[in-house]
């Protein structure tokens, strides 16, 4: 089945263009933000987005996110917003959207009611870092019922049996963990996820996509070739952070520094 | 005393073995393995040197041998006449883990994690505490292996439990202060799988109770159920009989699972106490199990404190211990097959049991266990003076004289 997300991996494959997707924590820096900052996005050079509904214990998030998390739970975004905020970014962009969120707050808004209500609202695929492939047969036939992809994570620490099990049950990409650790910008990116990127193609055909970390233009650099799109995150929050009184300038004064385009 | 919460059907395939977990972690429908892909490796590597382990009479001998002359095992079972008494109904009697080396029953589980920590050739073991005594029982075994030794702690609990921290940094350990959140367990839970996710790979994390992912809440099972098994047996030794009821409070389950297990095949009422805080009414609690509903945190799907959206909600008890947001998965499934009850008591009500037991048994209490005690005393005044209740007196209660202090000033 053609997605958004595979008809625009294979756009980029063709024309040998990472995928830059850039996170952004619903509700943050303020609580409508949301919206205007995709448009932004997309406007800079992001080729899909990725979108966080906070949870008040991100515990795979370092500081950053975790902060970001805070704020927009204090300005009162719930998973409604979070999909009100999606649904309103829908009308104003054609890339792929992503949730990225921690599996207790859809559990308990219901995992059939939201991957529908994801699905009415725009949004092509799901992203949940505390939940294994292993645990995923409920989350995944929720989401194959209305034609959601959900990614899974690899890891440097993945053993052959883990990155088999996240490759089989994904759809749509594969994130590629770059570090050993938390999420966080990083300065340098570690050598050993090109190994790991090489490990995923033996499993899929599957996009491998690298997040945790990338912060620079030398990253996407080292990348180019190896991987299929970086996810960039806490370095862009950290930029909103800095100029909160404008983050729709930060947003686009950062990804075009990310990415100049040509 | 609060009324329990109307139970969720039985999960599918109804009622399994009470000795659970099956292969993927889970007790009926709950528990499991709710984590990071980073951690999976380490997790199940975990799982394979903890079967290994219990399978290795060596090991099982290390254990043994360690708790008698370390942990100063077996603890005795104790007849409270005066609790008796004053109840006016059944026999109170006390298990006195109380009186295991550090004050309270986290030694045991602290020994089995780092003897197998060692057998894993991890250097460094990290701990989060909410009340200390499992940062201290982690801490003290890790000073006598001379195992570097980190622990995560909010820092409102390390004002309240402040001289628990003091011992751990004798001891040698690294406190750890967690600013984030609630500024108690559930942070200091988050904090250290943050560390554990960053340096997996030389680290083993020492969960301090029944919770986590599996195999954490079996393993914790296991090193702590030589508390019911020496119970049972000093019981049927002493007075002829097994109780009629055990009772144990319940912050992530602990101690509790460890004087439950073994009774699981016989004829007695096992009774969990939560922490009802100001009332289950107030919202200011930490009683998963009679006030929350299942949901996933820290690894594991479980009762859970948390809002309509999903998110997990502060909690409170006088008792850092019990001031947590879960409860291990076994005990929701406890719960869920009626073969526990779980009930929960205030604050002020866990206070009066401290001083009760003080003034009449010569026994200071902690805090969590006085909430165990709290619930004993009700319910023995209820029963026929042949009956008999075992409570489970977890710990001590010198952490906890500067918050009694504070609470009757
Ligand atoms: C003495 C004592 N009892 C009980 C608890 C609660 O933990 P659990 O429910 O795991 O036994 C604690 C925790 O710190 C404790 O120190």
């Amino acid at each position: 089945m053609v997605t958004r997300l595979s008809a625009t991996f294979a756009r980029l494959r063709r024309n040998h263009r990472l995928a830059l997707i850039p996170y952004l924590t619903v509700g943050y820096p303020s609580r409508d933000a949301t919206p205007t900052l995709v448009q932004a996005a997309a406007e800079s050079g992001a080729d899909a987005i990725e979108l966080g509904i906070p949870f008040s214990d991100p515990l795979a998030d370092g500081p950053t996110i975790q902060a970001a998390s805070q704020v927009a739970l204090k300005s009162g975004v719930t998973v409604a917003g979070a999909l009100e905020a999606a649904a309103a970014a829908r009308t104003r962009v054609d890339l792929p959207l992503l949730f990225m969120t921690y599996l207790n707050p859809i559990l308990s808004y219901g995992l059939d009611r939201f991957c529908r209500d994801a699905h009415d609202a725009g949004v092509d695929g799901l992203i949940v870092p505390d939940l294994p492939a292993t645990e995923s047969a409920a989350l995944r036939g929720a989401a194959d019922t209305v034609g959601m992809d959900v990614v899974f994570f690899v890891a440097p620490t993945s053993n052959e049996a883990g990155i088999d099990a996240a490759c089989r049950a994904a759809t749509g990409f594969i994130y590629c963990i770059a570090v050993t650790g938390v999420t966080g910008a990083r300065a340098e990116l570690e050598a050993s996820v090109i190994p790991l990127i090489h490990k995923v193609r033996r499993h899929t055909k599957l996009p491998a996509v690298v997040g945790f970390g990338i912060s620079r233009p030398q990253h996407l650099a080292a990348l180019q070739g190896e991987a299929d799109g970086v996810i960039v995150a806490s370095a862009l929050l950290d930029a909103i952070a800095r100029a909160p009184q404008d983050a729709e300038d930060a947003v686009r004064r950062f990804l075009t520094r990310l990415r100049p385009s040509s | 005393m609060s009324g329990t919460s109307p139970r969720p059907a039985l999960p599918q395939g109804g009622r399994e073995s009470l000795e659970g977990p099956d292969a993927r972690g889970r007790f009926g429908a709950y528990g499991g393995r709710f984590i990071p892909e980073t951690l999976t490796a380490a997790v199940e590597e975990l799982t394979a040197a903890f079967e290994t382990a219990q399978g290795d009479a060596a090991f099982r001998q290390e254990f043994d041998q360690l708790s008698k002359s370390f942990s100063g095992r077996p603890t005795p079972v104790y007849r409270a006449d005066r609790l008796t008494q004053a109840a006016g109904g059944a026999q109170v009697w006390l298990k006195r883990e109380d009186l295991c080396h550090t004050g309270a029953h986290k030694i045991n589980n602290a020994l089995g994690q780092v003897l197998l920590a060692r057998r894993m050739g991890k250097q460094r073991v990290i701990a989060e505490t909410g009340a200390g005594q499992h940062g201290v029982a982690v801490a003290t075994v890790c000073a006598k292996f001379g195992l570097q030794c980190e622990v995560y702690m909010g820092v409102e609990d390390m004002a309240r439990q402040a001289m628990n921290v003091y011992k751990m940094r004798l001891l040698g350990a690294t406190v750890r202060p967690v600013q984030s959140g609630s500024q108690t367990l559930k942070d200091a839970t988050n904090e250290a799988i943050r560390d554990w996710v960053t340096n997996v790979r030389a680290t083993h994390y020492v969960i301090g109770s029944a919770v986590g992912p599996h195999p954490y809440p079996l393993m914790v099972r296991e090193f702590q159920s030589v508390i019911g098994r020496e119970a049972r047996a000093q019981m049927l030794e002493e007075t002829g009989h097994l109780p009629n009821v055990v009772v144990a409070c319940v912050g992530g389950g602990s101690n509790a699972i460890g004087i439950f297990a073994p009774f699981y095949d016989d004829n007695v009422r096992l009774v969990g106490v939560e922490a009802a805080g100001r009332g289950l009414e107030s919202g200011a609690h930490a009683a998963s199990i009679t006030g929350g509903r299942p949901g996933v945190l820290h690894g594991s799907f479980s009762y859970l404190l948390q809002d309509a959206d999903g998110q997990v909600v502060a909690t409170h008890s006088v008792s850092a211990g019990l001031d947590y947001p879960g409860v291990g998965p076994e005990h929701a499934y406890l719960h869920d097959t009626h073969r526990a009850d779980y009930v929960s008591v205030t604050d002020q009500e866990a206070l009066d049991a401290f001083h009760q037991t003080s003034r009449l048994e010569g026994i200071i209490p902690a805090l969590e266990s006085s909430h165990a005690l709290a619930y004993t005393m009700q319910l023995a005044g209820k029963l026929p003076a042949e009956e008999l209740v075992l409570v489970n007196l977890s710990g001590r209660g010198d952490k906890d004289l500067d918050i009694v202090r504070a609470s009757s000033e």
